[in-house]
């Protein structure tokens, strides 16, 4: 299985790159070898996945796995380098789960002007994005698979979106272009000033920023945390989500919402924090502000939403401001919950929009106040979506808590390294603990609008208007596409150390430089 | 037996399963399978019971060996324990998932406080599932609503075993989604939804304090281990501020989840649910969750609020306040559920505030007592909305039902007796040891709040049996018998209601139930007050004449109307009536303002901030970048360089043609140029000198 190891992630990443090139190929009348052909690749590299879960060496978490290390633009010294640890395990597997899923789910409902044939390659391509960025151990390298991101997306939107498209998608764009900026300027600086003027995260991670003088390390994170706050993303750079989210097609929203908003935090996860230690104490205090700013502002801003999948995209800003508080702690505990958290949001969010899209596809409007009675016209979709309710409000036992919990329980005991808000004794200690507080009310505000809209939505009777519709429960690809995503939400949820086993020994690794 | 106590929480959840996916192809529709499943878990619930009663009885000689048959899994808990503690807990536990250095364990816990909770749900379980076959016989969602019981009772026993905070704390929060199912069951009509969704959100409030306290128990004792907070809790190196601190967060869990005040207004509203489900989840089990958690993790309050040493704390007050408000209520209700769910948080202070002043083992004599005269209470109101009402729990539609329901009349009688605390009924005896322990502290107070909440609750229950039973029958219906699936269960509890007091009757000096309770590992020193033939006395005549002037002023009206209008005519009563049918303006001021506040302009406001100044800043960026674009392109690319290079070609063209005139505008143009090629050149110089 020698082979393997070195070439499993490359087959991860470049395989669906494969798919999208024979997707171009076959003729646009064929549309039933289109799909198979974009669900085979992404089935193929989803086994290799499986083959690495199968092959990964559990007992040493914290060590890179998988690597390789080739030379590919020497001039800048940038090199080919793959690897993964505890950490970016389970958002891999995540990544190479969910596209097959969402390609299944397309497989009768494509959305609007259809061409499935460009609509497939754009999601292979994305897919290639999102497995880079959570393999790269080259910052270059990183920077590219990032902004390949971009590209399907934003074409996802602006071809197949909604009504507003064409705003939505420029916004998308160039918000996160503008952070990406910025991040390039912070990578460059990084590597220029470190010791052996490297691109190497792996390399830079072990040097923990020595070289890099203190005063340096705050401008170059404030580089680093504009690109990635605003992918996350953090109040107050998060305008762009709803309007991506309302007007992304069903599967685009999914896969933003599941795996591209991970990619902000697992910057922070994997470069910010290991890479400039010093400047991650001195932002910390002020990531966390913006973290429960975030929680209680996505969770109003939802309350006074009419569109549902507009609400469920606000509901991402609050979610990910527990992941982001997880992460402002600088502790073990704390990014353990956030690589949870990213995990369960995307399971449980992603359902959530799966339904919206299913929804709007039987109503034709996401309007809340038109619709209603989904437990009577649709039973079965009316109770998956009180599960997933019920998951992403945090029920113990279900996935979603285990992200939001112990984020809370972090921020009782921040890193001692980590500065407060105000200069002084314990205002650390302090800082944290009204972050506690205020994060903790938080959950009461995504019981109630997650409970409010369930009640709009599901319960009563159906509206006149739609009392004589023939609404169709759940149909065999929603099935199968849904199927696995309630599974993990049970399953992650009755066996947390399914991932926690996993991330713990690589988060000790991320925050050695923070433990005093 | 003892060892397998893990299994409690596993047979119903595997029953809910079973249901979930099978029910509806079963012959009974699932309620076998409910049925079934509890009914094995009261068989074990009482081996469990009698093996302990042994382990305690026998803790004297030699009980040691009895421990180490156990298996090697036996974990002794808790250093710090008291009296009859030989006895220790049984715990078992395997690591559920880590974090950093810390892991957490899921686990069962046996003690006394464990095997009397077993009891009371197993057995009140079992009844409700009997009581439904019939009471929801024609329902929409049958099978559905076995699933849900299953599932409810499978959380609930979760809860009780837990070993630690964390799993007590899913627990808690898994019986919670089954009351929201459960009140919300019939979820067509808006009034239902609502009620479900307050009874969420308002102990969804509760938790926060609940999460938060847990979280300080974790870090002060380094473990949310049961045993081992409280171990920390007694020990004397405990940090008090921090102890109060947690105390003061989990009574808001407590508040929340036991229908204290002033996080009690869900409570009423939950009767939207099926009336069994009061009777199972509102009444004898998930509401008493909170109390349950006060009497776990008692070593935290006794230290976090100096139990014993002070004369007044948080939890005794909560309590007391709520005894008066939730007996005040009950009296203006025409709903006898709503009678009875404002007795149940009447009832409920009693036990927060026997905890807090001290009177652990009474609180949980309280708790087991009530339980059942509260169900059979609940079941018998189903009973006659059953049989005599057509679902209607409006007790203007009732009347005189006492000739035609015997079986529903005097089991509600003997409950009612023993929820006044008549002598010999089960209430008696431990409302009694409440009072004798408050009594016996430096609680004066809290006797005389005891006291005259009792006088409440006998005024009250008076009116509501004499609305109920005595009278013409006003209704439009025939009233009839229950059938015995329903009566049979109020039997079994009108008994219990009789009997169950005399597990601790001390002046016959019997203490069972506290010899049997006590032995849970690491409890502070309890008072064991001796039976007060005073008190006893003087509450037992109090509540008699309340019974008596109640029922005088009853049926005085009846036949005289001397007291009709009494609101109409005395502006004082009337706006005292006006205060408690409003309950308090609580509602008005929760749903009214701080709910509507929140959802409405708050919420709207957050939105427009969003969408105005945050989303203005960010298009007015994307505007004046695509201004100063257009300026770019058309004074420096068009008018500037391009003017450069076309002036050059231009002088190249003329300079043959003898001398150019240097024009000023020119000149202009080539010195900026000139600085800007400089910047750019000198930014590049930079960016090299640092590489």
């Amino acid at each position: 299985m020698d082979w393997f190891k070195d070439w499993a992630l490359t087959l991860a990443v470049f395989t669906p790159l494969v798919g999208m090139a024979l997707v171009m190929v076959i003729p646009r009348a064929e549309e039933t070898a289109i799909k198979v052909v974009a669900l085979l690749t992404s089935l193929v590299a989803l086994a290799v996945g499986i083959g690495i879960l199968a092959d990964f060496d559990y007992d040493h978490t914290a060590k890179m796995q998988f690597q390789v290390d080739k030379e590919w633009i020497p001039l800048i010294n940038a090199r080919y380098h793959l690897g993964i640890d505890g950490i970016s395990l389970p958002l891999l597997i995540l990544t190479l789960a969910i596209v097959p899923l969402c390609i299944i789910y397309s497989w009768n409902h494509f959305p609007e002007p259809h061409n499935p044939k460009a609509f497939l390659a754009l999601i292979l391509l994305l897919e290639v994005g999102m497995v880079g960025t959570f393999v790269s151990l080259d910052l270059v390298l990183f920077f590219i698979f990032f902004e390949v991101v971009l590209l399907p997306m934003f074409f996802m939107i602006g071809v197949w979106g909604g009504p507003n498209r064409e705003y939505a998608s420029i916004k998308f764009f160039l918000f996160t272009l503008f952070g990406s900026a910025l991040m390039l300027v912070s990578f460059l600086g990084i590597s220029f000033l470190s010791k052996q003027q490297t691109f190497d995260i792996s390399i830079l991670t072990h040097l923990s920023g020595s070289g890099i003088a203190r005063s340096t390390q705050i401008l170059l994170f404030a580089g680093l945390f504009l690109g990635f706050a605003i992918k996350v993303p953090m109040f107050p750079f998060h305008t762009w989500l709803p309007d991506a989210h309302t007007e992304a097609p069903t599967v685009g929203s999914v896969l933003l919402a599941a795996v591209m908003l991970k990619l902000g935090t697992y910057g922070f996860i994997r470069i910010a924090l290991p890479i400039l230690p010093q400047g991650a104490q001195v932002w910390a205090p002020w990531i966390g502000l913006l973290a429960v700013i975030g929680i209680i502002y996505g969770a109003l801003c939802c309350l006074a939403q009419r569109d549902m999948k507009r609400l469920i995209a606000f509901s991402s800003v609050a979610h990910m401001g527990f992941v982001m508080l997880g992460i402002a702690t600088l502790t073990t505990f704390g990014i353990n919950a956030a690589v949870f958290g990213m995990v369960a949001h995307g399971i449980i969010t992603g359902m959530l929009f799966f339904i919206a899209g299913s929804m709007q596809h039987r109503y034709h409007t996401r309007e809340m106040s038109r619709l209603g009675g989904l437990l009577i016209s649709a039973p079965k979709m009316g109770w998956i979506l009180g599960f997933c309710a019920m998951a992403s409000l945090g029920l113990p036992g279900l996935a979603g808590f285990w992200g939001e919990f112990p984020a809370v329980l972090s921020a009782f005991e921040p890193s001692k390294l980590a500065n407060g808000l105000i200069n002084g004794t314990d205002s650390t200690l302090w800082t944290f603990r009204i972050f506690m507080v205020i994060a903790a009310i938080g959950t009461v505000l995504a019981a109630g609008y997650l409970l409010w809209m369930y009640q709009r939505v599901a319960m009563g009777t159906p509206k006149p208007e739609f009392e004589d519709a023939h609404i169709h429960d759940v149909d065999t690809s929603e099935w199968i596409a849904w199927t696995p995503l309630l599974l993990g939400i049970v399953v992650f949820g009755l066996f947390p150390n399914l991932i926690f086993s996993v991330t713990n020994g690589a988060a000790e690794q991320i925050t050695r430089a923070f433990s005093g | 037996m003892l060892d397998l106590v893990w299994l409690f929480p596993v047979i119903p959840a595997v029953s809910f399963l079973i249901i979930l996916f099978f029910g509806k192809r079963l012959p009974k529709k699932g309620a076998e399978v409910g049925i079934l499943a509890v009914g094995a878990l009261f068989l074990m619930a009482c081996v469990v019971a009698a093996q302990w009663i042994d382990r305690v009885e026998n803790a004297g000689h030699g009980s040691e060996k009895g421990l180490a048959a156990l298996g090697h899994s036996v974990v002794a808990a808790a250093e710090g324990h008291e009296g009859g503690g030989e006895v220790q807990p049984i715990v078992h536990g395997f690591t559920w998932w880590q974090n950093g250095n810390a892991k957490f364990v899921v686990g069962a816990r046996v003690d006394g406080l464990v095997v009397m909770m077993l009891l009371v749900v197993t057995i009140i379980s079992l009844l409700v599932h009997i009581y439904s076959t019939a009471y929801m016989h024609d329902d929409r969602r049958y099978t559905y609503y076995y699933a849900a019981l299953s599932l409810f009772t499978a959380s609930m026993l979760l809860l009780v075993v837990s070993a630690n905070l964390l799993q007590l704390l899913v627990g808690w929060e898994l019986v919670g989604v089954c009351s929201f199912m459960l009140i919300g069951h019939w979820w067509e009509e808006q009034a239902n939804s609502n009620a479900a969704l307050k009874a969420f959100l308002t102990t969804r409030t509760g938790d926060v304090g609940l999460m938060i306290g847990v979280i300080i128990c974790f870090f002060a004792a380094n473990s949310f281990d049961i045993a081992k907070v409280n171990a920390y809790a007694l020990s004397p190196g405990a940090d008090h501020s921090l102890m109060m601190w947690a105390s003061i967060a989990l009574m808001f869990g407590i508040m929340g989840k036991s229908g204290q005040f002033f996080l009690h207004t869900w409570l009423p509203d939950a009767m939207a649910g099926p009336t069994p489900v009061s009777a199972l989840i509102h009444a004898a089990t998930m509401v008493v969750a909170g109390v349950y958690l006060g009497a776990r993790v008692y070593p935290v309050f006794f230290n976090g609020f100096s139990i014993g040493t002070s004369t007044v704390n948080m939890m005794a007050i909560v309590g007391g306040v709520t005894i008066l408000i939730g007996a005040a209520l009950a009296f203006v209700q025409q709903d006898i559920k709503k009678v009875l769910a404002y007795s149940t948080i009447s009832q409920l202070g009693y036990m927060v505030m026997a905890l807090g002043v001290g009177a652990w083992s009474a609180a949980l004599f309280h708790l087991f007592t009530h339980a059942f005269f509260k169900a059979c209470l609940f079941l018998g109101a189903g009973s006659i909305s059953h049989s005599a009402t057509h679902h209607s729990f409006d007790m203007r539609e009732m009347g005189g039902l006492r000739k035609k329901m015997p079986i529903t009349f005097w089991t509600f009688m003997i409950a009612t007796l023993a929820l006044a605390g008549i002598f010999p009924f089960a209430g008696f005896w431990s409302k009694d040891e409440i009072l004798a322990t408050a009594g016996q502290g430096r609680y004066d107070i809290f006797v005389v709040v005891g006291l005259v909440g009792a006088v409440m609750t006998a005024a009250y229950m008076t009116r509501c049996v004499y609305l109920t039973f005595f009278g013409k029958y006003r209704g439009h219906h025939h009233p009839h018998e229950s059938s015995p699936a329903i009566t049979v269960p109020l039997i079994i509890l009108a008994v219990l209601s009789l009997l169950a007091g005399l597990l601790q009757a001390v002046p016959f000096n019997i203490k069972k139930f506290e010899t049997w309770l006590e032995p849970v590992g690491g409890l502070p020193n309890l008072v064991h007050p001796t039976f007060d033939y005073r008190l006893a006395t003087i509450s037992v005549a109090l509540a008699s004449m309340a019974i008596g002037a109640m029922s005088f002023f009853l049926f005085r009206r009846e036949e005289s109307g001397a007291f009709q209008g009494l609101t109409e005519r005395s502006k004082l009563a009337g706006a005292g009536y006006r205060f408690l049918e409003k309950k308090y303006y609580l509602d008005d001021l929760y749903e009214g303002v701080i709910v509507s506040a929140v959802k409405g302009p708050i919420a709207r406001a957050s939105y427009w901030f969003n969408q105005t100044v945050i989303d203005g800043v960010v298009n007015g960026a994307g505007r004046g970048a695509t201004r100063l674009g257009r300026w770019t392109y058309d004074v420096f690319d068009q008018e500037l360089v391009d003017g450069a290079v076309n002036d050059i070609g231009r002088e190249t063209a003329m300079a043959g043609g003898g001398m150019t005139k240097l024009q000023s505008g020119r000149l202009q143009r080539y010195a900026l140029l000139l600085l800007a090629s400089v910047g750019v050149i000198g930014l590049a110089i930079y960016i090299v000198n640092i590489a």
